[in-house]
């Protein structure tokens, strides 16, 4: 449960080894955080996220999770609630795609989609019956700046995230009044694994910030959160750009 | 009992949103009203796997009082007197019942409710649930120390009648057990008799805490109830200025001839409500300064003997209808621990953190504790006992609490779970050295934990 100040105390982490989702749930560990369970796909990366996080003094338990296999969803949440209340579930699984590549190899580009918008279709509906079932809590999803108008240079990943944020902000509405908060995260271009080797780009931020970002969107309840800030209106400026101009920058 | 369900034994649950007195972290349940025992025990039958919850008037300021999920018992539809022996005074009452009530129509026969909190807007299952204690509890113990007998409906769906001396495991896992137990239908309470109906009161006004810590420890043993009030945004030499009130009930003797033709007349005072009293403003640190300067200055230095009314000695607030919502949309929290006698360094140490950090609570109340009773869960124990209101919003809140949780747990303090909203579940079994055998009671009556609260899962009680 939350308390009056707005703290959880357990944590669900779709992507267990996402490195944003690791930094907020060490800021959430350091507050009042005691259970936490990370769920994605075996590897020695999963257990070692688990180890270092029990380190922190949380209970970690970790559970096999994999993004395209769709079928398991319900299933899997199902166990992890049956085994105790969850405040946050934190939708942070992705996968960026290699644009150039992907126009060429069609198959390529729907797993893209097949993990980032139908595997969070999927997961994301999963942990909201869940939430709603137990009467309260909180659904995050790591959305992007990219899906909000979708760039030549990035419109496959961006056409999966704007997908998975069209999901979440209806998911939001129609859980209104429920006690069930759902947030939509969009970060900009964050330092972590996924964007290893890419060049910096103005607004980069880093996964603490981040991390910030969703620990005080979830205090606050708000309904979205820019990463960092600003792009709140980098981005409404960029959505009113006519098509002729926009298809011209090069961004 | 039964003669099976009649066309009203299933009253409809409303899913609604619900909260503490604080208005913090709301959540949603199915909310039941029954009236009677039979749908009492129809709502439990009917619970889902997200259990049950009694809920009185809903005046504990966190989340005792919720269940989300899963189903509160809105117990205030089970409001009969049941039974009534002036002769001993005794009476047995639904837990519905609020102590307003039992007030306004005992005090004319003669009687007072044995103890009363800040407010009469409570039940006397709440009372019992919260084992609550009032000015009078260095005299007098908490509420369940007056508790004859309690009939509750138990998990397996049993009645069964508890008292003390029958039943002591479970009496006393009740008593104070903030509804986990059990839903309790009834109780018998022993009333206080009184001669009138107005308070005989001596106020004096200290300059600091430590004259007023010194003056509480030398009057108690000459009153009934004593508290006293404190400045916790005075500093330096005023650090802790107090204004302590004690009383009595008088007696038909110290009444003027004029009120002694009816000594017992009892009025409920006029309610305002809050949109009238303090239009949008909300209480911060300047304002709160000023109203706490000018409550010390109205106060009299020193006065013996002045006629009180119940309400305007023991519920001044209730005057101000839903006077919670003065905090506005994020609620407030309050912060109750008591100390042991012998550590009085440590209450000095927090009312020094908090006139540091010039957060305004505005009700800052302080008194002393005299022995506690057996409830395993049951707060009070000898000692100083100190009461803040905060805004949830006041900057830098978490940190000043976390910092006052040190200084009560090094100084063997402990939190009252009624007024908690936000403890560490991990100072529980340090404060509450019971626990164990609390929930050994509760494995033993509810072994599959159909009765579960927010405040229980947040907890882990
Ligand atoms: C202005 C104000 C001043 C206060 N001053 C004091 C004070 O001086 N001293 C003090 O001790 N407290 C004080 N309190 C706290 C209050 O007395 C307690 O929180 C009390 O328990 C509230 O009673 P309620 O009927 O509103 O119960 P609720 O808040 O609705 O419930 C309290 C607990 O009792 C349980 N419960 C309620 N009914 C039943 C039932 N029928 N069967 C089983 N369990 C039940 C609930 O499950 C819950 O755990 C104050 C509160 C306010 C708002
Ligand atoms: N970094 C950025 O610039 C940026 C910007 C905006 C939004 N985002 C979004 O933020 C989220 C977290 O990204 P990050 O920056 O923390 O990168 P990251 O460390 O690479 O995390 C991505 C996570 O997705 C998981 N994943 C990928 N495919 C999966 C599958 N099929 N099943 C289960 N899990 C799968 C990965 O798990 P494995 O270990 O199993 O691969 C990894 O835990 C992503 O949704 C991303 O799109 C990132």
């Amino acid at each position: 449960m939350k308390d009056a100040l707005g703290a959880p105390q357990s944590l669900l982490v779709l992507g267990g080894t996402s490195e944003i989702a690791l930094t907020t749930a060490r800021a959430m560990v350091a507050e009042r955080v005691r259970r936490v369970v990370l769920a994605g796909r075996p590897s020695a990366a999963l257990d070692a996220a688990a180890e270092q996080l029990r380190g922190l003094g949380a209970t970690v338990e970790v559970v096999g999770f994999d993004a395209a296999e769709t079928d398991d969803h319900e299933k899997t949440i199902d166990e992890v609630f049956a085994a105790g209340d969850i405040d946050v579930v934190l939708l942070a699984f992705g996968v960026l795609g290699d644009q150039d590549a992907d126009e060429k190899s069609p198959a390529a580009a729907a797993r893209v989609a097949q993990v980032n918008y139908v595997g969070g279709v999927s997961a994301g509906l999963a942990a909201a019956n869940a939430l709603s079932r137990q009467g309260h809590g909180a659904l995050a999803v790591i959305s992007s700046v990219a899906g909000e108008r979708a760039r030549k240079s990035n419109f496959i990943y961006g056409s999966t995230k704007a997908g998975l944020d069209a999901f979440a902000q209806g998911l939001g509405d129609k859980l209104h009044g429920t006690g069930v908060h759902v947030m939509v995260v969009r970060p900009g271009f964050v330092r972590t694994k996924m964007t290893e080797g890419l060049p910096d780009v103005p607004l980069a931020t880093t996964p603490e910030v981040v991390a910030e970002a969703i620990v005080k969107g979830l205090r606050r309840k708000s309904s979205v959160v820019w990463v960092p800030g600003q792009f709140r209106f980098v981005m409404s400026a960029l959505r009113h750009v006519p098509r002729p101009i926009f298809r011209k920058l090069n961004i | 009992m039964s003669d099976g369900p009649s066309a009203d034994a299933r009253p409809t649950a409303r899913r609604v949103s619900l909260n503490g007195w604080g208005r913090t972290a709301p959540s949603f349940a199915d909310v039941v009203r029954p009236t009677n025992r039979d749908q009492v025990a129809s709502a439990l039958g009917q619970r889902t796997s997200r259990g049950v919850i009694a809920r009185g008037l809903g005046r504990s300021y966190g989340d005792p009082a919720q269940n989300a999920g899963g189903t509160v018992l809105d117990m205030t539809g089970l409001d009969r007197i049941l039974a009534v022996d002036l002769e001993r005074g005794l009476v047995t009452c639904e837990a519905g019942v609020s102590l307003d009530r039992l007030i306004e129509l005992f005090v004319p026969l003669g009687f007072f409710v044995p103890v009363t909190p800040g407010t009469r807007q409570v039940t006397v299952g709440g009372a019992i649930g919260a084992d609550v204690h009032g000015k009078n509890h260095h005299a007098d113990g908490s509420f369940c120390n007056h508790v004859l007998s309690i009939d509750m409906l138990m998990a397996d769906g049993t009645e069964r009648t508890i008292t003390p001396d029958g039943d002591p495991e479970l009496f006393w896992a009740t008593a104070g057990g903030m509804g986990l137990t059990g839903l309790i239908l009834s109780a018998t309470i022993r009333m206080t008799p009184i001669e009138t109906s107005l308070a005989s009161v001596d106020t004096d006004r200290t300059k600091n805490l430590d004259e007023a810590m010194a003056l509480m420890a030398e009057t108690d043993e000459k009153y009934t109830y004593t508290v006293a009030w404190l400045d916790c945004l005075a500093k330096g030499a005023n650090l802790g200025r107090c204004v302590l009130t004690c009383g009595e009930f008088a007696a038909l003797d110290d009444l003027p001839a004029k009120k002694r033709r009816d000594p017992l007349r009892f009025r409920t005072g006029s309610l305002l409500t809050v949109p009238d009293l303090v239009p949008g403003r909300l209480p911060n640190k300047l304002t709160m300064g000023l109203f706490n300067e000018l409550w010390y200055r109205k106060a009299p230095k020193h006065k013996v003997g002045q006629l009180q009314s119940i309400t305007g000695f023991f519920h001044p607030l209730d005057l101000v209808q839903e006077w919670n919502r003065v905090y506005g949309r994020t609620g407030f929290l309050q912060y109750q621990f008591v100390v042991p006698f012998g550590r009085e360094d440590g209450l000095v140490k927090a009312v020094e953190t908090i006139s540091a950090h010039g957060a305004p609570s505005s009700l800052t109340v302080l008194k002393r504790f005299g022995p506690g009773n057996a409830g395993f869960l049951s707060f009070p124990k000898p000692g100083w006992t100190l009461t803040l209101d905060f805004p949830t919003n006041t900057p830098g809140l978490a940190r000043l609490l976390k910092q006052l949780d040190e200084i009560v747990l090094t100084n063997e303090g402990r939190f009252y779970l009624a007024k908690d909203s936000r403890m560490d579940p991990a100072d529980l079994a340090r404060m509450y050295p019971r626990l164990e055998r609390f929930r050994e009671v509760r494995a033993k009556v509810d072994p599959d934990g159909i009765f579960v609260s927010d405040q229980a899962r947040r907890l882990g009680l």
